[in-house]
């Protein structure tokens, strides 16, 4: 495909092959990145992006294949090692430590010494001209944690250049960021390359690639797919490049999803919301959710999406509106009170708020309704095993059995498994907060699927997501949030990606570039 | 016919199946300890005289089999207590303090001395007028006193949410400084049979303490796992955000397997300084904590919380109080038998490590858990249908 | 309170501010009982002389994110160590010099091998050096099962090491060896925490292990020497234990482990690691002294107020803490 001539190249990846047991995470893969590029790596989750990167950084010792960096064999050991060979790695969690000051986050394990003592003074000043070379000047004898996570993002990136790094590997850098935030480091991005450093991107975000990359190397299943200049690869292509799948089918699964949006909802109104707000996150939230409606919350990152569902459901109680549930006011306090009012929610962050890693499938998914029950009336092992049993088969959960640990699942399983938890209580409204977050393409649309079916059954759904084409894609109504304010609601056929993104970008002309872009 | 022959052979089969497998999820978890206990047991039964001989003496069972269960009592009942605590992700260092509260109550209150100058001389009427309400209002006493203990802890843990093993440092500190604070530094020496009957007594061949350890480790497993507490406790020792998310209320849990801890704790000072009719506010479940953690943990439960093992804390308990008695018999100084729990534990723990496992028993095992989470999506699904 | 000054040494400040209080309130109160005498503060310093040497070890440890019980067993091992093999009737007889060499070796190598079950097993810190704490009891007692006491010229010697110190006004006191040590000693450990490399280091592992790793702090290096000074630490409390009390007492120093980690939390260091000073555990190991010596001095309040006092500290400096994470944690978001 490529037909880079060898020295140009400064990474070239060959046949890297790495085995675990029981699953080939790389087999084979390419990668040729040059000086001064800006190089997507894309591909589902599993499809072996950070097996690649650990390899790259030393973490991992792959089983076969070669790693040439300006045309010599090289073989990192350790992070360090990767480090002086000129790979440096900035990763998706901030990696530095925030009860430290910025000029230690920048100098540790380098300081300059003399006689073994660390020379403070010259310390900081190396700091001072690392975050120089990105235009940054703060100051460094501040506690890192007293800075944004954007201005942290930028010191990690700092220190990943402060070691003679020839190619930069930005894992998932923007994650969490805002919109603002985004441009910031996309335009350092522009700056670096021209600087003739290579970068290795790799990231969901498909229009920051579009928007940054010059050329795109995609994995599937381990497996190498291709590499592409970007321009030359158009969005549709790339999304079936990365699922495997051809893009007639891409398309009609969407225009199968269209038609959803025609069918007539005349449901109860269930759930309104008025004038919902609470302290420092969101204000002025109002909306109705009919029986059997999937309402969407679209809205950027940090919009208030999220404060707003965990408003709903009591983990943070709104403090000045109110919720009104089948006409009657109700406030629940805690989600303990939600479940009781019959609402039902799978959060966010689903390792840290969702499962509960060491139990069991069927423990995960009897947890819900055995709460609700209360403590004196266990559910009996033949009622435990038959309701997990009843929702593994239901959701295709892929387990070898019910008695396995819920750590042990794929992200999408796990998903599945929080479904089940609550699905077991029957919930009159279902709060999904990205629920196919880091998930594979298949479970993705599974439960894009079990959403249309819950609510034929009378259910009604809020469905969270960053993906704004989902949100359209899967809600009859959407309800559009910016700057922790509700900006406006879309119903009908009027939903669509493009007037959700319009709808944000009214208010903000930065967004509105993105929306032109899509 | 043969075929329901078949039938009833393949139902047998796994009737049988099903009982091996009980028996596996119930040793499975403390093979390690049980292995330990068994060879200690072994190693007596064939170096020490008469070890197994149980006799009877005064309608009393005596022997080395009944001094481990005597002995060990008070330390099981702790670390029934702690059990929870660590399920929960928590530890509470402060028991031995709280068993010294309890047991200097309970020994101030039949004390008239303490009576009169501390309650007035109206105590001092009642404890010999109508003492055997006065012994039940001082057991209640000594029994809140612990509670109350527990409740503190749990509010630090629960309500303030202070790291467990320092805010029950600060009664693990302090408590001692209490106990003695209420008894005005002395030791309280008593001749009340009656209160000494809770430590001392025998009660259908057996101590009464013994029965009183039996009877709470029965109550605790019922009330866990007949019930779903166990359930939630688990759960909120995994992951306490995802249990409050779904409904459950880690807080109280949390608070409330504080409490238990301290109700154990106090009992076990009771049950303590009873036995031999006296309360040393520095001696009464000193280092306690100690061997109560190092009975749960051998038992098999995680001190990182999660999955707890009531049966483990009983094997753990009986290890120590075994190891104690082996040495005894062996006539090694009781500081010496030190060593061999130093020991017991570090080993423990090794085979309990993951990463030990893997070094050294990692050419010779597969790893199943390893495997399955990178396979699960793709040949995992049909292996039960 | 927009940044006047950094909040992370607050803790550090509300430790020296309680310190100053209860030193004025007994100047104050017992000024004419002789508190304010050079001998008390010597004495003061020499009172915390073996638990402050062993603390600067439990400092590093906590502020790297561990926890060691065995302080005060190992302090009592090694004494006995010291004392027996320098004894002609219950050991060889031999030196000081080289028993003082070989109880600090040993009490170094137990750390060390502390530090690799902790760092190489991934095993819990609390556990460990919980067993650490029997096995070093138990060692003890298998050195001898009394108290050992030293007779030998050159201990005698060693005692006569001091440094003559008149304060005007305050009278005039000696400076023993074990004091000048403890000095001595809080003045390379701070040092050494803030320029040695491996001093942040050991910050950085405390503040968040996993990134350390990824910045490429040696975490085994760190974990396995926090606990191997910790080692050297209690050895070389143990040792001078020995200057002060001429003998070794296996049964001693029982709850030290206690008293050393009570006075890095109410130093001010986070007892979740990554934060804190070690001039905050010498001032700890001040503040408990000086409860002592207050009860001491008020005559009808007993002995057991100490330990009620030091936890009502405890609970003041961990809330204290408790408030700054949480504002610090405000002002991010």
């Amino acid at each position: 495909m490529s037909n880079t001539p060898a020295e140009q190249a400064m990474l070239q990846v060959s046949g890297i092959v790495k085995t675990f047991p029981g699953v080939r995470a790389l087999d084979g893969v390419d990668l040729t990145l040059r000086r001064g590029e800006v190089h997507a790596l894309m591909g589902e989750n599993g499809a072996g992006k950070s097996t690649l990167i650990k390899v790259l950084t030393g973490v991992h010792v792959p089983d076969g294949g070669e790693i040439r960096m300006d045309g010599k064999l090289i073989q990192p050991t350790s992070p360090r090692d990767a480090e002086s060979q000129g790979i440096s790695t900035v990763y998706q969690e901030v990696n530095l430590i925030p009860s430290m000051s910025v000029a230690e986050n920048l100098c540790l394990g380098r300081f300059p010494k003399l006689v073994g003592l660390i020379r403070l003074g010259a310390a900081k000043k190396r700091a001072r001209e690392a975050l120089k070379r990105l235009d940054m000047d703060l100051d460094v004898s501040r506690q890192l944690s007293s800075y944004s996570l954007a201005v942290q993002q930028m010191v990690a990136i700092a220190r990943a250049l402060d070691t003679d790094a020839k190619l930069l590997i930005l894992d998932e850098p923007t994650s969490s960021l805002d919109e603002q935030e985004v441009d910031e480091l996309l335009a350092m991005m522009d700056r670096l390359r021209k600087e003739g450093l290579g970068i290795l991107f790799v990231t969901h975000f498909i229009d920051q690639v579009y928007r940054i990359s010059d050329r795109i190397t995609v994995f599937r299943n381990g497996g190498f797919v291709g590499e592409y200049p970007t321009a030359e690869l158009p969005r549709l292509k790339l999304i079936g490049k990365m699922v495997g799948k051809d893009v007639a089918a891409l398309e009609t699964q969407e225009a199968d999803a269209k038609a959803r949006h025609g069918r007539a909802v005349a449901g109860q109104t269930l759930v309104k919301a008025e004038g919902l707000g609470r302290r420092n996150t969101v204000h002025d939230v109002q909306f109705d959710i009919q029986q059997g409606q999937t309402v969407g919350l679209a809205g950027l990152l940090g919009s208030g999406r999220t404060e707003t569902a965990k408003m709903l459901f009591g983990v943070d109680p709104a403090d000045v509106g109110t919720i009104k549930l089948d006409g009657e006011q109700v406030s629940p306090r805690s989600p303990r009170e939600a479940m009781r009012l019959g609402f039902a929610m799978t959060p966010e962050d689903r390792k840290a708020a969702g499962i509960i890693p060491n139990l069991s499938v069927r423990e995960n998914i009897m947890l819900a309704l055995q709460s609700r029950r209360g403590i004196w009336y266990r559910l009996s092992a033949k009622e435990q095993r038959e309701l997990a049993d009843k929702y593994i088969e239901a959701l295709g959960i892929k387990t070898p059995d019910r008695e396995q640990l819920v750590k042990n699942l794929s992200g999408g399983n796990q998903q599945k498994v929080l479904l089940g938890r609550w699905l077991a209580i029957e919930p009159r409204l279902f709060i999904l907060d990205e629920p196919t977050r880091g998930i594979d393409v298949g479970a993705k649309a599974q439960i894009e699927k079990l959403v249309g079916e819950l609510t034929e059954q009378g259910m009604s759904i809020l469905f969270i997501s960053s993906e704004m084409e989902e949100v359209a894609r899967t809600s009859d109504r959407v309800v559009v949030m910016r700057d922790h304010h509700q900006v406006g609601q879309l119903e009908g056929e009027e939903v669509s990606e493009h007037a959700i993104l319009n709808m944000i970008a009214k208010h903000d002309s930065s967004a509105g570039k993105e929306a032109v872009d899509v | 016919m043969s075929k329901l022959y078949d039938e009833y052979r393949r139902l047998r089969w796994e009737s049988a199946l099903a009982q091996l497998r009980w028996l596996h999820s119930l040793i499975g978890p403390v093979i390690w300890p049980l292995a330990a206990l068994a060879i200690l047991l072994i190693f007596n039964i064939v170096f020490t005289d008469n070890f197994l001989k149980i006799v009877i003496t005064d309608g009393r069972l005596s022997g080395y089999l009944v001094d481990i269960f005597r002995d060990g009592s008070a330390v099981m009942l702790v670390a029934l207590g702690m059990t929870l605590v660590i399920a929960t992700g928590g530890v509470d260092l402060s028991v031995g303090a709280v068993m010294a509260i309890s047991a200097v109550v309970s020994a101030s209150m039949v004390t008239p001395s303490w009576l009169e100058s501390a309650l007035g001389p109206w105590a001092v009427q009642m404890f010999e007028n109508s003492f055997g309400m006065w012994l039940a209002v001082l057991i209640a006493t000594s029994l809140i006193a612990a509670l109350i203990a527990g409740a503190w802890n749990g509010f630090l843990v629960s309500v303030l949410r202070i790291q467990p093993i320092i805010a029950t440092l600060i009664l693990m500190v302090a408590g001692r400084g209490v106990a003695q604070l209420i008894c005005e530094g002395q030791i309280f020496t008593y001749d009340v049979p009656q209160l000494a009957y809770i430590g001392k007594g025998t009660l259908i061949g057996l101590p009464f303490g013994v029965w009183l350890v039996g009877l709470m480790i029965m109550a605790t497993y019922l009330l866990t796992r007949r019930t779903a507490l166990g359930l939630m406790i688990e759960a909120v020792g995994d992951s306490d955000l995802a249990s409050h998310y779904t409904g459950i209320r880690a807080r109280t849990i949390k608070f409330l397997v504080y409490v238990f801890c301290g109700f154990c704790a106090g009992l076990a000072g009771l049950i303590e300084s009873t036995n031999v009719s006296s309360a040393n506010a520095n001696q009464i479940g000193l280092w306690y904590e100690l061997d109560a953690i190092f009975a749960v943990v051998v038992g098999g439960t995680a001190l990182t919380g999660g999955r707890f093992l009531i049966f483990g804390t009983v094997i753990g308990a009986l290890l120590i109080q075994t190891l104690t008695i082996t040495m005894t018999i062996q006539k090694v100084p009781p500081e010496v038998a030190l060593i061999p729990k130093a020991l017991v534990i570090v080993l423990v723990c090794l085979l309990q490590s993951q990463t030990f496992r893997q070094k050294v028993f990692g050419r010779f095992k597969k790893k199943p858990a390893a495997a399955l989470s990178a396979a699960t999506p793709a040949n995992s699904a049909g292996g039960e249908a | 309170m927009k940044k006047l000054f950094n909040p992370k040494y607050l803790p550090v400040l509300a430790t020296f501010c309680v310190l100053v209080l209860i030193f004025v309130f007994g100047a104050i109160r017992y000024g004419n009982q002789g508190f304010l005498s050079t001998y008390n503060i010597v004495s003061l310093f020499r009172g915390g002389a073996v638990v402050g040497i062993a603390a600067i070890g439990s400092t590093f440890i906590i502020l790297s994110g561990g926890i060691d019980l065995s302080v005060g067993a190992v302090i009592a091992f090694t004494s006995m160590l010291v004392a027996t093999l320098i004894s002609p009737e219950l050991g060889p007889g031999w030196h000081p010099a080289v028993a003082i060499t070989v109880a600090i070796a040993v009490g170094t190598l137990f750390g060390f091998l502390q530090g690799c079950l902790i760092h190489f097993y991934a095993l819990p810190p609390f556990l460990i050096t919980l067993a650490g704490m029997f096995l070093a009891r138990g060692l003890a007692f298998v050195v001898h099962k009394e108290s050992v006491s030293i007779a030998y010229p050159v201990y005698e010697k060693l005692r006569d090491i001091k440094i003559p110190l008149t304060i005007p006004g305050m009278g005039h006191a000696d400076v023993t060896f074990s004091v000048i040590m403890l000095l001595v000693c809080f003045v390379v450990a701070i040092l050494a925490a803030q320029f040695l490399p491996i001093g942040r280091e050991v910050y950085a592992v405390g503040g968040d292990e996993d990134s350390a790793k990824l910045m490429g702090v040696n975490i085994g290096r760190v974990k396995i020497g926090v606990y191997t000074l910790g080692g050297f630490m209690a050895a070389l409390a143990g040792v001078i234990a020995t200057t002060d009390m001429y003998s070794g007492n296996p049964k001693g120093f029982e709850g030290y482990e206690l008293d050393a980690i009570a006075a890095v939390v109410i130093g001010g260091t986070l007892l979740t690691g990554g934060s804190g000073y070690v001039i905050g555990t010498l001032m700890g190991v001040l503040i408990l002294g000086l409860i002592r010596m207050v009860i001491d001095n008020e005559g009808n309040l007993s002995t057991w107020w100490t330990n009620i006092f030091t936890g009502l500290l405890l609970l003041l400096f961990i809330l204290l803490q408790l408030v700054l994470v949480k504002t610090v944690k405000r002002d991010k978001s």
